[in-house]
C-alpha cells in the first residue's frame, strides 16, 4: 500500500498539439479511494493510463510511494488495473485468469490455488473457477476482473470504467460491492468514472477533469456545497445546477423581487459586468407567482419520493426553450404542468460566479 | 487473292478452329444462362403449396448437378477405376492390388516418404515464417509495402514460380545459388537438383516462398483482430517479451494458426506443378500428385493413377474437415 503522486504530468499525443492531460498535480493517500471523473475527451483515462505505465509522461514526474515510476515498465509498478471490458484471456478458465499474475511471478502452485480460492471466495466467483469468461455473464466476468486485480495485493488498484458495461440495475449494487470491498482492503485505488453519481457514492475524494486539466478535487461534499467553478457545478449533481447569468448592479444582483447582495471580496472577483448565480433543483422555494421569479411548468418528473419540474421562466434569456429545473419536496402539493409558480433561491442554495472567467465568487 | 488465301491456310485453319471452340462454349454458356432464366421465371410465377419445394428445387437444382458431374462422378468413377487394371476402357478388375503396389513397392515408397516430409516440413516452416514476419511488422511504419513484397509470390502460378527457382538452383554459370555460394568461397558446390535428398528440400524451399506470405497476411490480421487491452491486461500482470507472446498472443490465434497450417497443408499434398517444373519429379524428388499425373498420363496406367487418386484424396479429407470445424469454431467465438 503506498500513496500516488502526480507531479506536473502530462502527456501529449503524437500529432495532437494540446495536451491529452496537462501537468496534472494530484496527491492520493495511502488507502484512499480517489474517482477521477470527467466528460469525454477529459483525459481522465489518459491519466489513469499514465499511471499504470501505459502512457508514455511526456512531461513531470508519478510517484507511487517513494518511487519514481514516470520511467518503470507496467509489470514492475505493483499495480492492478481493472479495464472498462475487463480484458479477460479468452483462452483461460477463471482460476488461470485470476491466477496469470502468480504463474507469471513463479509462485509455486499451492500458494497460487490458494490465493485463487481466496480471491474467488471474496468475490462468490468460487463455481465458476473452471470456467471460460465466454461462458459467464456480464457481472460474472466484472467479478473475475477484480479477483484478477485482488490476488496480487498490488500498492494500487487502477479501475478504468469497470461498470459502464453492466445494466443499470447491477451497476448499483456492484458499485456497493466495489466500494466497501476496497474500504476492507485497504488498498489505494484510482477510479475512473464519467459517471457523477458513481464518483459522488464511491470517492472519499473525486478529482474534477476538463479539456486535461484538473478542475477541482475535494471530496464528493466540498464539491457539491463549493464547486470552484461553472464547470464543476454544471457537472455534479442530478439533475444539473442552474446556471442563470445575471447583470451586475449596485445592490448586487436581483432574479425578479430577489435581492442578492455581493460581499466586498465577491465584487472584488467579478471581471465582467455579469455573474452567473447558480441554484441547484432543490436549491428553490416555490412562492405564489407574485412573490418570486413567475415561471410556466412545462413537464413535471414524477420520481415518487419527489418530483422534478422543468420550468420556462419570464425573463431574457430564457425564451429559447432553456428550462429551470426544480425540485418539489415529498408531501407537498406538486406543480401541475401548464401551471404558474413563483421561484425564490434558498440564501443558503445560491451559488455565485463570475461569468467572464468562471470561477467562483467566495464570501 | 489466291495466293493469299493459299499461303494463309495454315494459320487461318488454326485460327478459324479455335474461333468456332471459342464460339462454341459461348453459345454453351448462353444456353446455360437462358434456360436457368426461364426456369427462375416459371419458378416465381409459382404460388400456393409448391411455391416452396419449387424454389428449393429452383436455387439447389443447378448447384446440385453441377456438384454432380463435377465432383461427385468423378469421385466414384475414380474410386472404381482405382480397383481395375492399366486400362481406361474394359480393365479387369484386379481388387486391391493398385494399392499394394502404391505401399510396398521400392520407388512409390520414396514417393509417400517424400510426400510426408513434404506434409510436414512446408506447412510448418511457412505457417513458423509467416507469423514471424507478421509479428516483426506489425508496429512497423511501412508495414503494408513488406507485406505486398512477401505476398506478392502468391500471385505467382506454381508453375511460374518453379521455372524461375529452376535457375537458381542452375548449375554454373547460370545458377544463381551456385554464384552465390561460389562468391563466398566454396569451390565446387554440388548440381543442387541432383543431390539427394537435399532437392526434395530446395523443393519445399519454393513452396515455402509462396505460401510464406499468405500465412502472413492471415496471421497478420488475427494478430490485429487481438484486443489492445488484453495486451495490456496482460501487460500489467508482468507479462512481456516471449511470454506475452507464448501465453497470451498465440493462444488467442490459436484457431487461425491451425487453419493456416491445414490449408497450407492441403495445398502441399496436392503440389504437383513445382515438381513437374523443376525436376519433372526424376532424382528422387517424386511426390503423390506429381506420381499420379505419371502413372496416368505418361505410363497410361488409370489403375494405379487413380488410386494414388484416391490416397490423396483420403489423406486430405480430415485435414479439410478439420479445417472447416476450426474456421466454424473461430467464426462462433468472434
Amino acid at each position: 500500500m503506498a500513496q500516488v503522486e502526480y507531479r506536473h504530468a502530462t502527456r501529449i499525443y503524437p500529432g495532437t498539439s494540446a495536451p491529452a492531460v496537462s501537468a496534472l498535480e494530484l496527491e492520493i493517500q495511502d488507502g484512499e479511494f480517489m474517482v477521477l471523473v470527467g466528460p469525454s475527451g477529459s483525459g481522465k483515462s489518459t491519466a489513469l493510463r499514465m499511471l499504470a505505465g501505459l502512457e508514455a509522461v511526456d512531461e513531470g514526474q508519478i510517484f507511487i510511494g517513494d518511487r519514481d515510476v514516470t520511467d518503470v515498465q507496467p509489470k514492475d509498478r505493483d499495480i492492478a488495473m481493472v479495464f472498462q471490458n475487463y480484458a479477460l484471456y479468452p483462452h483461460m478458465t477463471v482460476a488461470e485468469n485470476i491466477g496469470f499474475h502468480l504463474k507469471i511471478k513463479k509462485r509455486p502452485k499451492a500458494e497460487i490455488k490458494q490465493r485463487v480460492l481466496e480471491a474467488a471466495k471474496l468475490l462468490d466467483l468460487e463455481p465458476y473457477l473452471d470456467r471460460k469468461p465466454a461462458r459467464l455473464s456480464g457481472g460474472q466476468r466484472q467479478r473475475v476482473a477484480m479477483g484478477r486485480a485482488i490476488v496480487r495485493q498490488p500498492q494500487v488498484f487502477l479501475m478504468d470504467e469497470p461498470l459502464s458495461n453492466l445494466d443499470a440495475k447491477l451497476r448499483v449494487a456492484t458499485r456497493t460491492q466495489i466500494a466497501s470491498l476496497q474500504r476492507r482492503l485497504g488498498v489505494t485505488t484510482v477510479y475512473v468514472t464519467h459517471d457523477q453519481v458513481e464518483a459522488m457514492t464511491m470517492g472519499d475524494r473525486v478529482a474534477v477533469l476538463k479539456d486535461g486539466i484538473l478542475q477541482q478535487c475535494d471530496t464528493p461534499r466540498a464539491l457539491f456545497d463549493h464547486p470552484v467553478n461553472v464547470f464543476v457545478a454544471g457537472f455534479m449533481g442530478s439533475p444539473a445546477m442552474n446556471l442563470i447569468e445575471l447583470p451586475v448592479t449596485e445592490a448586487g444582483v436581483s432574479l425578479s423581487a430577489a435581492q442578492i447582495p455581493l460581499s466586498p471580496a465577491q465584487r472584488a472577483g467579478v471581471t465582467g459586468d455579469k455573474v452567473t448565480l447558480g441554484v441547484r433543483p432543490e436549491g428553490w422555494d416555490i412562492v405564489s407567482p407574485a412573490e418570486g421569479l413567475v415561471a410556466t411548468v412545462e413537464v413535471v418528473e414524477e420520481l415518487g419520493s419527489d418530483s422534478y419540474a422543468y420550468v420556462t421562466p419570464k425573463m431574457e434569456g430564457f425564451d429559447d426553450g432553456r428550462t429551470i429545473v426544480v425540485r418539489a419536496e415529498s408531501g407537498a402539493h406538486p406543480p401541475q404542468k401548464g401551471e404558474q409558480i413563483g421561484l425564490r433561491p434558498k440564501t443558503a442554495s445560491v451559488h455565485l460566479f463570475d461569468t467572464t472567467s468562471g470561477l467562483r465568487l467566495s464570501e | 487473292m489466291s495466293v493469299l488465301a493459299s499461303s494463309g491456310i495454315v494459320t487461318a485453319s488454326t485460327f478459324s478452329d479455335s474461333a468456332s471452340k471459342l464460339g462454341n462454349v459461348i453459345e454453351v454458356v448462353a444456353v446455360f444462362f437462358a434456360v436457368i432464366l426461364i426456369i427462375f421465371f416459371a419458378a416465381g410465377r409459382a404460388t400456393g403449396r409448391l411455391q416452396r419445394p419449387l424454389a428449393i428445387l429452383v436455387f439447389l437444382g443447378p448447384a446440385i448437378v453441377l456438384l454432380l458431374i463435377g465432383l461427385v462422378i468423378p469421385a466414384i468413377r475414380t474410386f472404381y477405376l482405382s480397383l481395375h487394371g492399366a486400362d481406361l476402357v474394359g480393365a479387369k478388375y484386379v481388387g486391391l492390388k493398385n494399392y499394394t503396389w502404391a505401399f510396398t513397392n521400392p520407388t512409390e515408397q520414396q514417393v509417400l516418404l517424400n510426400t510426408l516430409l513434404w506434409l510436414i516440413v512446408a506447412p510448418v516452416v511457412s505457417t513458423a515464417l509467416g507469423l514471424l514476419i507478421a509479428v516483426g511488422v506489425d508496429r512497423m511504419k511501412r508495414q503494408n509495402l513488406v507485406k505486398s513484397l512477401i505476398f506478392m509470390p502468391m500471385a505467382i502460378s506454381f508453375v511460374g514460380a518453379g521455372i524461375i527457382w529452376k535457375y537458381v538452383y542452375d548449375k554454373a554459370p547460370d545458377g544463381l545459388l551456385t554464384a552465390i555460394v561460389t562468391a563466398l568461397g566454396w569451390k565446387h558446390p554440388p548440381l543442387w537438383i541432383l543431390s539427394h535428398p537435399l532437392n526434395n528440400f530446395l523443393l519445399m524451399v519454393i513452396m515455402i516462398w509462396i505460401q510464406t506470405g499468405f500465412a502472413m497476411v492471415v496471421l497478420s490480421a488475427a494478430i490485429k483482430a487481438v484486443p489492445d487491452d488484453i495486451i495490456e491486461a496482460a501487460r500489467v500482470d508482468g507479462a512481456h517479451g516471449s511470454r506475452l507472446f507464448f501465453s497470451v498472443q498465440i493462444p488467442m490465434i490459436r484457431s487461425t494458426l491451425i487453419v493456416v497450417l491445414t490449408t497450407v497443408m492441403i495445398a502441399t499434398l496436392k503440389i504437383f506443378d513445382i515438381i513437374k517444373a523443376v525436376t519433372g519429379g526424376n532424382f528422387g524428388t517424386n511426390v503423390l500428385a506429381n506420381d499420379m499425373w505419371n502413372q496416368t498420363f505418361v505410363q497410361f496406367n488409370v489403375g494405379r493413377g487413380s488410386a494414388l487418386a484416391v490416397i490423396i484424396f483420403v489423406a486430405v479429407a480430415p485435414l479439410l474437415a478439420y479445417n472447416i470445424v476450426q474456421l466454424r469454431k473461430e467464426r462462433a467465438t468472434r
